[in-house]
C-alpha cells in the first residue's frame, strides 16, 4: 500500500508535469500509468510547441508554458530537441488570409509578436513555401520539440526529485472513503491520497464519470508521417489556416507531417490509415514543392480527447472535493501541459491558480450523475 | 467485388494460385519483383540467358517446376507483378504500382511475404563492399554480377556455403568462408539432419567441395572487424583465442533468415514467440490459418522453413482457404502435405542445433559498433537507453530512434533485440514485439492515386 499526498492518473505530459511541479514543492506523489509514460498522445504528436492560433482564452497558460519551456534543460535534464524555429500559419485563400489578420488583432496584448506576411513576403522570406499561399502570419518564437523525448523526460525528473512513478498499472478501482480517495491497480497495487488528479487523456472520460460528471468526450487519432532524412530546407515549423496538413523538419532532416484522421484499431491503439497517408503526400507537394519524390518511411497515430468546443477541461470536480481534471487537450495539449502541471501543482498547494482558467471549468457540461 | 488475394509470388505463393486456380478459382496475385519466383528463385531479367543449372544449380528443376506453373497459370490469375502491398487496412490492401497508389479488396488473402537475411553487425558493417548473403547471392543469380573480386563468406546457416559454392563456380575467388558455428555442433545435430538426407548430402557437397578446390573453410570462426578506407579491404576473425586477418574486397554476411511479418502484422495476426526462429511469428495453425479469419499464412513469411516448405505450406494453405469457402478438397492431399510439412519441421530444429546462433554476439558487441545504419543508432547509446530502465523495445525505438529509419528494423530489428535481451537480462521472449507501421516500404510524394 502506497499513501502519498497526491495520486495522478495518467503518465502523459500533463500528469507528469503536474508530478514533477508537485514534488518541487515536495509534495509526495504517485502517478500511475496504465502504459509507459509519454507513450501514448503525449508521446507521438506532431511536436509542434505553438501557441499561435490558440483559443484566446488559453493564451494565458500557453504565454506561462512558454516560460516554461524556456527552461526545459533545467526543468527535465534533456533539451528534448526543442527549438524556437517560429511558426508559420500559411492562407491558402484571401479569406483565410483575413482570417489570419483577424487574429492577430484580437491576439494582440497576449505578447505573440505576430508578424504578417503578404505572397510577396512570404516567398521572399520562405522561399520553400509553394506558390498555393497567398500569405502567413508568423510567430518567430514558436517552434517545436520532440515529444517521445520530452514527454517521457517529465515523468524521469519527478521520479528523480522522490515522486513514485508506476507504469503499467491499470486502476481498476477508485473509490473516495470520506477521506481520501483509494485506486486498487490490476496488478494488486493500493494507493491512497486525499488528492487525485484526472490526466487521462482520452480515457479521463470514465473517471469524470465515476464521480458523476459525465462529459460529452470522443477521441481524435491524427494521421502522421515522417520522411527520410533530406537536405535542411524548413527553417520553421508550419500550419495552415483553416485546418489541413502541418508539418515541420527536425536538425537530422527528417520532416514529420500531419493531417487529417486515422482510425482507432481499440481503445489504446490507432492507425492513420490509407486515405488520410495519400491526402497528406498530396498536400505536401502543394505547400511545399521541395517535398516532390521523397519518401515517407513511417506513419503512426494515436489517441486524444476532444471535447465539443475543443478546448479543455482543467480544474476542480464539481461534485467530489480533493478530485481535480486536467484532460480533453484536443490534439493541442502538447505546448501548455507544462503550465497545467504547475497550475494543478498551486490548486493542491495554494486553492487556486494564478493564471486564469475559469474557461476550461468542467461546469461548462450539462453533467448527469453516473448511474 | 472483393478478391481472393495472394501476397508473394515466391515458392508458396505460385503453389497458391495454383491450387486456387485448379479448384476454380481466380485469385489476384500481387509481388513486389517483375518476374515471379521469389527469392530463392529468382528469375534473371527477360533477356538474360543463362541456363537453370547455371543459375540455380541442384534446384533447377525445382525453380523451372515453378516458374512454368506460374508462366502457365498467367491467364488464370490476375497477376500484378512491380506491385508493392504497403498498408492493410479493414477488408482491403493499400498498393504501391509504378508510381501508382491503389487499393485492393480482398475476401481473403494469403500472405506468402518470404524472408530476409537476419544480419548481426560487427564494426565496419556499413561499408561499400558489404553485402548480406542473400543479397550476394541475388547479385549473381539476377545480374550474373559478383560483389567482388575477392570475397569473403562470413556467418552461419546453410546458405553460407551454398552462396560460397555460387561464387566459386562462377569464377569468383572466394578467399574463404568463415562459419560461427562449431564443428561439435553440426555433429550433434547429425540425428535431426538427417530426416532430409537429400537436404543434408546437398548441404555436405557444398562445403566438401569448397574444399577440395582449396577454399579455406573455418568452423567457430566470428568475424571482428571489417577494415579499408573508401570500401572493404580486409577483415580480421577470431576463432578461440587467436585472431586471423584477411585480405579481400568483397564480404558476404548472415546468420540465416529472419520472416519478413509486417503485413500479417497490419492484417492484424496475433503474434507469439518463436524460439527457434528467436523470433516473434504470427500464430498459425498446421493449415497455415492465421488467428484473424480469411488471413492465411504460407512459407518464409510465417517462419523460416526453405523453399520445398513453402511450396507445400502454399498449396496447403490454399487448400484451407478453399475448405472455408466450403469447397471438397481431398482430406489424404492436406494431410500428406501436414505429415510433409512437419517432417520438415524437425529437419528445421536440425539446422538451427548444427547453425547454432551466436549467443555471444550481443554481450561481446562493443559500444561503438553501429547497430541502426538507417538512424545511426550504436549499441551503446541502444545500452545506455537500457540502462535508464527501458526494456520494452518499441519504448527503446522511441527514446534512441533504433529501427526507426528507412528500414523500420527489418535490417537491424534481430540485432537491436539481441542487444536489448542481453542488456536487460530480460531475454529475447521478454522485451515485447517490434510493431510494423504503414508503410511497409517507403511511399513516395506526389504518389498518383488510382480512381
Amino acid at each position: 500500500m502506497i499513501e502519498v499526498d497526491v495520486v495522478i492518473l495518467g503518465g502523459g505530459i500533463v500528469g507528469a508535469s503536474a508530478a514533477l511541479a508537485l514534488s518541487r514543492q515536495g509534495r509526495r506523489v504517485a502517478l500511475l500509468e496504465r502504459d509507459f509514460c509519454g507513450s501514448h498522445s503525449s508521446g507521438v504528436n506532431y511536436g509542434g510547441v505553438r501557441r499561435q492560433g490558440r483559443p484566446l482564452s488559453q493564451l494565458p497558460l500557453s504565454q506561462r508554458a512558454h516560460g516554461i519551456w524556456a527552461r526545459l534543460p533545467e526543468l527535465i535534464g534533456i533539451d528534448g530537441e526543442y527549438q524556437r524555429s517560429g511558426h508559420l500559419k500559411l492562407a491558402r485563400s484571401l479569406d483565410d488570409l483575413a482570417a489570419l489578420h483577424a487574429y492577430a488583432d484580437s491576439s494582440q496584448g497576449f505578447g505573440l509578436d505576430l508578424q504578417m506576411l503578404d505572397r510577396e513576403q512570404l516567398q521572399r522570406r520562405f522561399p520553400w513555401v509553394g506558390k498555393i499561399a497567398e500569405g502567413a502570419s508568423f510567430c518567430p518564437d514558436d517552434g517545436h520539440a520532440n515529444p517521445r523525448l520530452v514527454s517521457p523526460a517529465f515523468a524521469r525528473a519527478a521520479r528523480l526529485l522522490g515522486a513514485t512513478v508506476l507504469e503499467q498499472s491499470e486502476v481498476s478501482e477508485v473509490e473516495h472513503d470520506g477521506r481520501r480517495f483509494i485506486l486498487r491497480t490490476q496488478t494488486g497495487l493500493e494507493v491512497r491520497a486525499p488528492w487525485l488528479l484526472n490526466c487521462a487523456g482520452a480515457w479521463a472520460g470514465n473517471l469524470a464519470a465515476r464521480f458523476g460528471e459525465t462529459v460529452p468526450m470522443h477521441a481524435g487519432h491524427p494521421a502522421m508521417l515522417v520522411t527520410e532524412p533530406l537536405p535542411r530546407v524548413m527553417d520553421a515549423s508550419t500550419g495552415v489556416e483553416g485546418g489541413g496538413i502541418y508539418a515541420r523538419q527536425v536538425t537530422r532532416g527528417n520532416c514529420v507531417l500531419g493531417g487529417g484522421q486515422g482510425f482507432a484499431l481499440d481503445h489504446a491503439r490507432a492507425r492513420p490509415g490509407q486515405a488520410a497517408v495519400l491526402e497528406i503526400l498530396r498536400q505536401a507537394v502543394e505547400l511545399y514543392p521541395f517535398l516532390e519524390g521523397a519518401q515517407a518511411i513511417r506513419t503512426w497515430s494515436g489517441t486524444e480527447g476532444y471535447l465539443p468546443d475543443r478546448q479543455p477541461v482543467i480544474g476542480p470536480s464539481r461534485t467530489q472535493p480533493g478530485l481535480l481534471h486536467a484532460f480533453g487537450f484536443a490534439g493541442a495539449g502538447f505546448q501548455i501541459a507544462p503550465a497545467v502541471g504547475e497550475v494543478l501543482a498551486e490548486l493542491v498547494c495554494q486553492g487556486q491558480s494564478s493564471t486564469p482558467i475559469e474557461a476550461f471549468s468542467i461546469t461548462r457540461f450539462q453533467s448527469t450523475p453516473a448511474v | 467485388m472483393s478478391a481472393i488475394v495472394i501476397v508473394g509470388a515466391g515458392p508458396a505463393g505460385i503453389r497458391a494460385a495454383q491450387t486456387l486456380v485448379a479448384h476454380g478459382l481466380r485469385p489476384c496475385l500481387l509481388d513486389e519483383a517483375a518476374r515471379g519466383g521469389g527469392q530463392i528463385y529468382r528469375r534473371q531479367p527477360e533477356n538474360f540467358r543463362r541456363s537453370p543449372v547455371t543459375l540455380y544449380g541442384f534446384e533447377a528443376r525445382k525453380a523451372v517446376a515453378v516458374h512454368q506453373t506460374l508462366d502457365r497459370l498467367r491467364e488464370q490469375l490476375d497477376y500484378r507483378p512491380d506491385t508493392l502491398v504497403w498498408n492493410a487496412e479493414d477488408g482491403a490492401l493499400d498498393t504501391l504500382q509504378q508510381g501508382r497508389a491503389g487499393r485492393l479488396a480482398y475476401a481473403r488473402v494469403i500472405v506468402a511475404t518470404g524472408a530476409t537475411d537476419r544480419v548481426l553487425p560487427v564494426p565496419g558493417w556499413t561499408l561499400p563492399g558489404v553485402y548480406s548473403l542473400g543479397a550476394a547471392q541475388i547479385a549473381l543469380k539476377y545480374q550474373g554480377c559478383a560483389i567482388g573480386q575477392r570475397v569473403v563468406f562470413a556467418g552461419s546457416g546453410p546458405l553460407l556455403y551454398l552462396v560460397a559454392y555460387q561464387y566459386a563456380k562462377a569464377g569468383a575467388k572466394v578467399v574463404a568462408v568463415l562459419d560461427s558455428a562449431p564443428f561439435s555442433a553440426q555433429c550433434r545435430a547429425l540425428p535431426g539432419l538427417l530426416k532430409q538426407p537429400l537436404t543434408l548430402a546437398k548441404g555436405l557437397y557444398y562445403r566438401s567441395w569448397l574444399m577440395a578446390h582449396g577454399i579455406p573453410v573455418h568452423q567457430d570462426a566470428h568475424l571482428q572487424q571489417i577494415d579499408g578506407e573508401q570500401r572493404v579491404q580486409s577483415l580480421c576473425w577470431r576463432q578461440g583465442t587467436s585472431l586471423h586477418a584477411l585480405d579481400c574486397d568483397a564480404l558476404a554476411l548472415a546468420h540465416g533468415l529472419r520472416s519478413e511479418t509486417q503485413l500479417a502484422d497490419l492484417l492484424g495476426c496475433h503474434f507469439s514467440w518463436n524460439p527457434l526462429n528467436r523470433a516473434w511469428l504470427p500464430d498459425r495453425d498446421t493449415a497455415g490459418r492465421s488467428s484473424v479469419a480469411g488471413v492465411y499464412l504460407a512459407g518464409d513469411g510465417a517462419g523460416i522453413m526453405g523453399a520445398d516448405a513453402a511450396e507445400m505450406a502454399g498449396e496447403r494453405a490454399a487448400l484451407a482457404l478453399l475448405e472455408d469457402l466450403g469447397r471438397a478438397v481431398d482430406p489424404q492431399r492436406t494431410a500428406f502435405l501436414e505429415a510433409r510439412l512437419q517432417r520438415i519441421d524437425t529437419f528445421r530444429q536440425g539446422l538451427e542445433q548444427a547453425f547454432p546462433f551466436p549467443e555471444r554476439w550481443a554481450p561481446d558487441a562493443p559500444d561503438t559498433l553501429m547497430l541502426c545504419r538507417c538512424e545511426e543508432v550504436s549499441v551503446g547509446e541502444v545500452r545506455a537507453v537500457v540502462r535508464e530502465g527501458h526494456w520494452e523495445i518499441n519504448r527503446v525505438k522511441a527514446h534512441c530512434r533504433v529501427g526507426m529509419g528507412r528500414c523500420q528494423g527489418r535490417i537491424c530489428g534481430a540485432a537491436a533485440a539481441e542487444i536489448i535481451a542481453s542488456e536487460s537480462g530480460l531475454g529475447l521472449d521478454g522485451i515485447g514485439r517490434l510493431r510494423a507501421q504503414a508503410p511497409i516500404k517507403p511511399l513516395p510524394f506526389g504518389v498518383e492515386v488510382a480512381p
